[in-house]
């Protein structure tokens, strides 16, 4: 390594550092710019939106945008806890009812266990729109259609959980489980007291990864739902879109509102949804 | 071959078969509800006509001609045209940027935690927030606009209502929203690249493009690999900014397949053809995809 370096008061300045950080910031800018844009254009009359050169940061902030939004026409905060509601229950049956065939496909010698995986692999390529019209169907005719079942009970049985979960069982050595057997433990205490404790980073990872992917789902409660106050929140973000047509300030508070809690979850977990995602992409 | 299998096997190896299928059982239950019981169906209402209003007696079999209907239905081709055109697009450009930031972040950088979530936080939002965000930008008096306002084009087009920009605008969406995937999977692939190799090329007098021909590109095909495959099966599911943002128009300039048959099958009521075409769908997902894998010996290295 002979970089070029200037020696300025003492300190040596490492130039391609320098230059090379300039470059990724800027594109580090360009990529985070039209969310800045919607957070400015939220605080923002809606005369001010479109004054240009663009304004970053609004004169005086105007809070009553989010206002209109949250105690307006439409219940933002009944489409809030139709999301939280909706996304809690289909993670936790998703994760346990993952976890354990996970443990029987990492773990477990049985006959047709591999023939059975490959079933469950092979559906991973179907898109869901394959899906969507048997199963508006299938529900209408178990009458949960337009009820909030018609999300969790799909989001409970996503193969990618079975798949990212049993990536992270194997990685588990099996003495540990074999010198369990041998003190007379059954698989169910195997299962819960050795391999769910040491497989909690990637149990972590399928809660943060299927929470940011339920949240932010769209087709199906678009599909399945009709009364408004079920809607999710991207359905219900639609409303305001069409509600406030060309009020683009409170489309953007909406927006946002919408956006916060999940860029919240990444951000606390971040570490985990990156590894969550690696590991289900690079070893796939 | 089951009843001697038994009887030869230890009972800790038989206690062992019967938690397998006891474990897998909850999950299966909802694999054949939700899943293999949905995939029948659709396969068979694909060859299907039915209105849903007519109720499950009203499925008529059709045969074929749910598929040689869409060879003369000009919102079908559209689609599967304008369709190859965004994936395309899409595919190349995340692949392309993903890849230029991730060697980017790969090298001494200020920062680098900060950046790579600055790259990758457009991932995580939804397609309906970054719909709606898009909208607002290319509104008739909105930022995009101005700016190409103010570098003196003195009528810039109404981008969404034209069906020139239309698609293109879409396609940047789709870019701006993958390509922090594609960044993310090539840092990992970049940090199991040994150094020594680095060194040796470097040793040999290799420059920087050198060392990216000969040792970085081939030892990250496997994520190069794994990214073609993942963003073409993601590009053709293309919905949410065509529903929302265009409809499909101007005209049939923006309609995909997925949009395309939503429209089908929840505006029209052709669940037969709307499924038959979710198949159609599907075969070419899955004929690039075997394509690939078949041609994956010539260029990735394991």
């Amino acid at each position: 390594m002979n970089a070029p370096t200037i020696e300025r008061l003492g300190t040596r300045i490492d130039l391609p550092k320098i230059i090379l950080t300039a470059i990724a910031a800027s594109i580090g800018i360009v990529m985070v710019l039209p969310l800045v844009w919607m957070l400015s254009a939220s605080l923002k009359t809606e005369i001010e939106v479109f004054t240009y050169p663009i304004q970053w940061i609004p004169e005086t902030i105007r809070w009553r945008n989010y206002q209109e939004v949250w105690a307006g026409l439409y219940p933002f905060g009944t489409f809030y806890w139709n999301s939280i509601q909706v996304t809690t229950i289909s993670v936790t049956g998703l994760v346990i009812t993952s976890s354990l065939a996970a443990y029987s496909f990492a773990k477990l010698q049985y006959p047709g266990r591999d023939v059975l995986f490959l079933a469950y692999l092979s559906t991973m390529m179907i898109p869901p729109q394959v899906l969507l019209v048997p199963r508006f169907i299938l529900f209408r005719n178990f009458g949960i259609l337009n009820t909030h079942w018609a999300l969790i009970l799909p989001g409970i049985f996503i193969i990618f959980g079975v798949f990212l979960l049993r990536q992270f069982f194997t990685t588990i050595p099996n003495e540990l489980s074999e010198s369990a057997i041998i003190d007379g433990a059954n698989h169910l205490t195997i299962w819960s007291r050795i391999i769910m404790p040491l497989a909690k980073p990637g149990l972590v990872s399928l809660v943060i990864v299927s929470f940011v992917w339920r949240w932010n789902d769209y087709e199906e409660p678009l599909i399945f739902l009709f009364s408004r106050d079920l809607f999710t929140i991207p359905v219900g973000l639609t409303l305001f879109v069409d509600e406030f047509e060309t009020r683009y300030s409170l489309i953007m508070a909406a927006t946002v509102s919408a956006i916060v809690p999940v860029l919240a979850v990444f951000l606390a977990g971040q570490k985990f949804f990156v590894r969550g995602i690696v590991t289900s992409g690079l070893k796939g | 071959m089951s009843s001697r299998f038994f009887a030869a096997t230890p009972s800790w190896k038989r206690s062992q078969i019967y938690a397998g299928y006891l474990f897998l059982l909850p999950n299966f239950i909802g694999f054949v509800a939700f899943i293999l019981v949905p995939v029948v169906f659709s396969l068979y209402l694909a060859f299907s006509s039915w209105d849903l209003l007519s109720g499950v007696g009203g499925i008529q079999w059709v045969g074929l001609s749910n598929f040689t209907r869409m060879a003369s239905d000009p919102w079908f081709v559209s689609s599967l045209w304008n369709n190859l055109v965004y994936s395309t697009f899409t595919v190349v450009f995340s692949i392309l940027i993903g890849l230029g930031m991730a060697l980017l972040l790969n090298n001494k950088v200020f920062g680098k935690s900060v950046l790579r979530t600055m790259y990758f936080i457009p991932y995580i939002v939804s397609l309906v927030a970054i719909s709606a965000i898009w909208m607002a930008l290319l509104s008739r008096f909105g930022p995009v606009s101005q700016l190409v306002r103010a570098l003196g084009v003195e009528n810039p087009p109404v981008w969404l209502m034209d069906p020139t920009f239309a698609l293109p605008a879409i396609i940047t969406l789709g870019i701006w929203n993958q390509a922090g995937y594609c960044m993310l999977i090539y840092l990992a692939a970049l940090q199991g690249v040994p150094k020594e190799l680095y060194e040796a090329a470097e040793v040999d007098g290799g420059g920087a493009w050198v060392k990216f021909h000969h040792v970085t590109w081939p030892l990250i095909s496997p994520a190069t690999f794994l990214l073609v495959i993942t963003q073409i099966i993601s590009s053709f599911r293309v919905f949410a900014p065509v529903q929302i943002l265009t409809q499909g128009g101007p005209g049939r300039s923006t309609t995909v397949l997925v949009y395309y048959i939503y429209r089908t099958a929840y505006q029209n009521f052709r669940m037969g053809y709307a499924s038959a075409m979710a198949w159609v769908l599907f075969s070419m997902v899955f004929i690039i995809t075997f394509i690939q894998w078949q041609g994956q010996k010539r260029w990735v290295n394991y």
